[in-house]
């Protein structure tokens, strides 16, 4: 068993805009370029060629459909990591002390040396965010990019997790949630933010910004006076175009 | 930290060197930082200079690594040695390559250059693979603007000089209404997902119309799930909407557009329905201060759009008049069209009030001072935050012409093009279709064309007729079958090369297209004809020269192929002469040098072209002494002059005191400087010159300095397209050059010269009545993704996604499979039900399928054995007619491939172990890849 921090000094996470993101898939693959290259085994990919390839990837987009009581279906992209949570279970089961929660900034890391690929985090985690690497059989998760975000070989302006300097549509969003003035608690306050499975008690670092209401256009009677017909008998249109011509 | 936390390295080194170039994962040209290890590419990011990308990268970018090592990349120039279609070849050198491809072209130049068809298909240098194609004299030279969208690009520049994606963009900064219409996942990749984002952060409304509610319509606030085919129908119910309640801009119609311009409305005159034109040929109007006939760009013109004119008997009516006559009309009431659409009347209401409140009422003025072209002086622009977006979804169906151009009438009317807020034009555009090429034909055996290939016509006397009437193209491009096909038919050469109709070639060559494949409609079709062959036992199509990067489908049918590199191997340019980098507020232009240097027997195929066109002789490909004139395309690139000062790159141009852009010289250091500012080159507009460019007086000197025109050209928006009444003139049986009777019906009813709807031709769809599309992934781009290792986890698989009111009917489950069948064939594929997605349409994912021994992929790969395409069932014919004669599944104004016109049936059938139809593998040249991949270049 492994035991988490009292407390951490920051508690750094990612916001997800869930009414931005158009499942592209970006931060996916540049996830998988930054940690293949950078922290611990590449990310492999079994049978990358064949009738079932397996890679690690430490991110995921998913596609949910809604169907609302009323009105159209609706489809959420949705995209998941680890949430670095205050109380994570998949440090506590670790039982080699691989998983382990950083004092300073709170991040969810695995020491790979350390790790036995027992797989007990992966199945501790109730988001499924651990994926064990099919190739050197060590676990698998975001590092929040810890090699990037204090890297001092980056411009300052990069020093954020891969997956948020790529996002095309600005869903991702990166900074420390434990500071209620930060942009991204302020962003959290704003959009009411929500944690992810919050029954489960993990108290999950990461936050997602819900989706705005959807097709919710006035109904015609609210817009009307827009289209209040000029015309009112059937030449109407060119009387009502040299008045209309006089005025401009 | 306590004790027992490990020590990490925060800081890595994270690359020895970062090479700035630009993406080719699609066709949205991003800026990557590229960063090597020990030489080998070790991560790619977006660059956050760049003008299109600003720093993001999407899927495909980032997979890049994948896609540059893909063991699918072919390792040297090929020689067929088995039957085609078999994938049996034999490496070769580069010089028997030459020897070959000479040994077919020579005598073909010399003799007939009309039996070579040079077709390129994804490629970005269609300024230099034109230039090729008109030295060596063929008139069969396009790329593939005519099975992709040249609906929506020659829609947007007859209409108003311009078009959507390349060539025009929202004005992000300042739009509050974005409608987006029939917009596939992956259109614009980059610029629109930053778009959205930026504009929702705000809290601006994003409305998308399109059947499937996936990728921006996903994210859109409103969702129109419209039935394919009607988006015209939507549109000008709208405009009736607005027409009806005045909520249109006078101001900006009269000043800007053709709405005042005079019409021949006498029904008896032979000129009936062309403007009234000065003797210079200018438009005329009626001025409303003076009440004078006036050319309209006359200082001081008030152009009238109420006033008629009589001279000659003849009573002259502005276009508007005419506008108002077709628009007010009850044909266009949101209830007549409602049920077409599958939009509701009020809902079709609410969506036109809308677009009035915002355009009229959320109206504001940017401070820029500017003088308008007749000299008049605004002190303000006045914006108007309503823009829109559209691509393939509307443009893939024989109706498509019309219907874009209906959209750029609803855009106009609300005087929202070139206006803050709105939709502004990219630089080379605005450049309305008069300032563009006419198509030529002009050939001479062992000399060039006589001008360029494709370009507009402007009535019957620029078709590319023989004098014998036939067709002079082997696409039949601007024939009366399609007389604006501004783009070639790039999907009908083989068809009507294998058919001899109009007439029989001798060699087939082509770049990046998956023909045999996904490119094609009627693929098994296609497979048949290029291995066809006569009665002495030769080929039809005799001989098939290919190039590409990648063990495609297509390099199995051809003869000999000469291999590519792949994009960070490469120079190329990404010119004003073609298809730019530009933004709204700049003119740019890109490079893409080698940032690693190829390490097979391949070379960059444009470079190849030098080396063959200077083995031809061709014009412009030698010197003087007959020496080859380019060493590589780099030289090309640096070295070629379109016109005096005029290059491929506008950057750092040789000016008389130094270093200049636009025009200059040749500058022997240019890819250096491009190089050095990271890959691109940007000169921003300035302020004041940046809005209302076709009327700026301040833009249009800018451009001139620029050298995007030679001298300022001014125009009016064209919602009605002259030309497009000369061919119904024609077709009435006005004028000497004359349509064939059985096209004379057609011609009347889909050649007006305002926008209208009419319904396709659904000869033969009885008992087909579900709508069938496709569209890409965001993630992927048309074939290439599925041999990228990490993209093919994203997606693998393309089911056929049904609407949950159609599976319930066929008694569908998700995982079942069902034959789809068209009139033109069948096909078995798995379902799953997506819900968001208008009830009687499937679509599926465009080209994730596979021919077993493609791309270096298993034969087992999920791609091969339950993929599929949609283009075994569309024929790029219509049901024969009885009449003997191959009708195109095109549109009939321009020829465009109307894929999104298909109707199918679903019946559930019991599993079949892979879907069908099943093809048999093809020999693999490059062998398979490796099983499992770690990939760390780095120690």
């Amino acid at each position: 068993m492994t035991t988490l921090p009292q407390s951490t000094d920051k508690k750094l996470g990612l916001v997800i805009d869930l009414d931005t993101c158009v499942g592209c898939h970006a931060c996916v693959i540049s996830c998988k370029g930054w940690n293949t290259e950078n922290y611990g085994a590449p990310l492999a990919d079994e049978d990358a060629y064949g009738a079932n390839p397996v890679g690690s990837f430490l991110n995921r987009v998913h596609s949910y459909e809604v169907q609302p009581d009323d009105g159209a279906a609706q489809l959420i992209h949705f995209p998941k990591s680890c949430l670095h949570c205050e109380d994570a279970p998949c440090v506590t089961v670790c039982p080699t002390g691989a998983s382990y929660k950083r004092v300073e900034d709170g991040i969810v890391l695995v020491n790979e040396s350390d790790c036995i690929g027992c797989g007990l985090c992966a199945w501790a985690c109730p988001y499924g965010a651990r994926e064990m690497d099919p190739v050197e059989k060590v676990m698998k998760k975001c590092t929040l990019c810890v090699d990037r975000i204090y890297n001092e070989n980056l411009p300052e302006v990069d020093r954020v997790p891969s997956c948020v300097r790529t996002c095309p549509a600005g869903a991702r969003h990166f900074g420390d949630l434990g500071d209620p003035n930060s942009d991204v608690s302020q962003l959290v306050a704003d959009r009411g933010g929500v944690d992810l499975m919050p029954e489960q008690g993990t108290k999950p670092v990461n936050k997602y910004l819900p989706p705005r209401p959807k097709d919710a256009l006035p109904e015609f009677d609210v817009l009307a006076p827009f289209l209040e017909p000029v015309i009112k008998e059937p030449k109407g249109f060119l009387d009502w175009l040299d008045k209309a011509l006089e005025k401009i | 930290m306590p004790k027992d936390q490990p020590v990490i390295d925060l800081s890595p080194k994270v690359s020895d060197e970062v090479r700035k170039t630009t993406c080719y994962m699609c066709a949205c040209r991003c800026g990557i930082n590229v960063h090597l290890k020990g030489g080998k590419v070790a991560y790619i990011e977006g660059n956050r200079d760049h003008p299109v990308n600003q720093g993001v990268l999407c899927a495909k970018g980032s997979a890049g690594i994948m896609q540059h090592n893909a063991p699918s990349r072919l390792k040297a120039p090929l020689k067929r040695v088995g039957p085609r279609g078999s994938g049996e070849f034999e490496e070769i050198s580069w010089e028997e390559a030459y020897d070959i491809a000479e040994s077919w072209l020579r005598p073909i130049r010399e003799d007939n250059p009309e039996k070579l068809a040079f077709f390129t298909g994804r490629d970005q240098s269609q300024s230099f693979t034109s230039f090729w194609a008109q030295g060596f004299g063929t008139p069969n030279y396009a790329a593939h603007g005519g099975f992709c969208s040249v609906n929506m690009a020659a829609a947007g520049i007859y209409t108003m000089g311009g078009a959507f994606w390349e060539f025009g963009q929202p004005d992000w900064d300042h739009t509050k209404l974005f409608m987006l219409f029939g917009v596939a996942e992956d259109h614009d990749s980059n610029p629109i997902k930053m778009g959205i984002g930026k504009i929702k952060g705000r809290g601006a409304r994003v409305i998308g119309v399109n059947p499937i509610r996936s990728g921006y319509n996903a994210v859109a606030d409103d969702w129109v799930g419209i039935t394919p085919g009607t988006d015209g129908l939507f549109i000008l119910a709208m405009i009736h909407c607005l027409m009806k309640a005045g909520k249109i801009d006078l101001h900006y119609l009269a000043q800007y557009t053709d709405a005042p311009v005079l019409l021949n409305s006498d029904p008896k005159s032979p000129e009936y329905g062309l403007y009234m034109r000065d003797e210079n040929g200018k438009q005329l109007v009626i001025d409303r201060t003076t009440g004078k006939l006036t050319a309209f760009d006359q200082p001081g013109v008030k152009p009238d759009l109420s006033g008629t004119h009589r001279a000659k008997g003849i009573t002259h009516r502005p276009v508007f008049h005419q506008m108002a006559d077709m628009y007010l009309s009850d044909d266009y009431a949101p209830e007549a069209v409602a049920d077409r659409c599958g939009i509701p009347a009020n809902r079709i209401r609410a969506i036109a009030a809308e677009l009035a409140r915002v355009a009229f009422d959320e109206a504001f003025e940017l401070d820029h001072a500017w003088t308008d072209f007749r000299g008049e002086k605004h002190d303000t622009m006045i914006g108007r935050p309503v823009s829109f977006h559209a691509m393939r979804g509307i443009s893939a169906h024989a109706n498509g012409f019309q219907t874009c151009r209906a959209l750029h009438t609803l855009q106009i009317l609300l005087g929202t093009v070139e206006v803050p807020g709105g939709f502004r034009f990219k630089p080379p555009y605005p450049k309305p279709a008069t300032a563009h090429p006419k198509p030529h034909i002009g050939m001479t055996p062992g000399g060039p064309l006589n001008g360029p290939h494709l370009g507009f016509v402007h009535g019957p006397e620029d078709l590319a007729l023989k004098e014998d009437g036939t067709p002079a193209r082997i696409d039949k491009a601007f024939t009366w079958d399609n007389p604006m096909s501004a783009h070639g038919l790039m999907h009908m050469v083989i068809s009507n090369a294998h058919a001899g109709d109009p007439y029989k070639i001798d060699t087939l060559f082509m770049y990046m297209a998956n023909m045999s494949w996904n490119s094609s409609m009627n693929t098994g079709g296609v497979m048949e004809m290029l291995t066809d062959k006569d009665e002495n036992g030769d080929y039809v199509i005799p001989h098939i020269i290919y190039s590409d990067a990648y063990s495609s489908e297509m390099v199995a049918y051809s003869d000999l192929i000469l291999p590519d590199t792949t994009y960070l191997e490469r120079h190329d340019c990404i010119s004003l002469l073609d298809r730019p980098i530009c933004e709204a507020d700049a003119a740019a232009d890109a490079i893409r040098w080698p940032v690693v240097e190829p390490d097979r027997n391949v070379k960059g195929f444009q470079s190849a072209l030098c080396d063959l066109g200077a083995r031809l002789g061709l014009p412009g490909f030698v010197n003087d002494d007959g020496s080859q004139k380019y060493a590589d395309y780099a030289d090309y690139i640096v070295n070629h002059e379109r016109r005096p000062g005029i290059g491929p790159l506008a950057g750092w141009r040789m000016g008389e005191t130094g270093l200049q852009d636009g025009r200059g010289a040749p500058n022997e250091g240019q890819l250096d400087q491009y190089i050095k500012n990271g890959g691109f080159f940007v000169s921003h507009i300035p302020d004041g010159a940046n809005y209302y460019k076709p009327w700026n007086k301040a833009y249009q000197g800018w451009a001139v300095e620029m050298g995007i025109y030679d001298s300022p050209q001014p125009y009016l928006f064209t919602m009605y397209v002259e030309p497009m009444r000369k061919f119904q003139l024609a077709a009435e049986g006005h004028g000497d050059r004359q349509p064939p009777d059985h096209l004379r019906e057609r011609i009347k009813a889909t050649m007006s010269p305002l926008p209208i709807w009419y319904e396709t031709d659904q000869q033969g769809n009885d008992g087909f009545t579900v709508n069938a599309l496709t569209q890409r992934p965001m993630a992927m781009y048309h074939s290439w993704g599925s041999q990228n290792a990490w993209l093919r986890q994203l997606h693998g698989r393309n089911p056929l996604y049904v609407p949950t009111k159609l599976m319930r009917e066929n008694g569908l489950s998700d995982g079942d499979w069902a034959r789809v069948s068209s009139p033109h064939g069948e096909i078995t594929v798995p379902v799953m039900e997506m819900a968001a997605l208008n009830d009687n349409t499937v679509w599926t994912w465009n080209a994730i399928g596979k021919r077993k021994g493609a791309w270096a992929l298993d034969e087992d790969a999920p791609e091969a054995t339950k993929g599929f395409l949609l283009n075994h069932l569309i024929h790029e014919l219509l049901p024969p007619k009885g009449d003997g004669l191959r009708w195109a599944n095109s549109d009939p104004i321009t020829g465009q491939a109307a894929w999104f016109d298909l109707k199918v049936r679903l019946e559930k059938v019991a599993a079949p172990k892979e879907s069908r139809p099943e093809y048999p593998p093809i020999k693999s040249p490059v062998g398979k890849g490796p099983e499992n991949l770690t990939w760390k270049v780095g120690k």
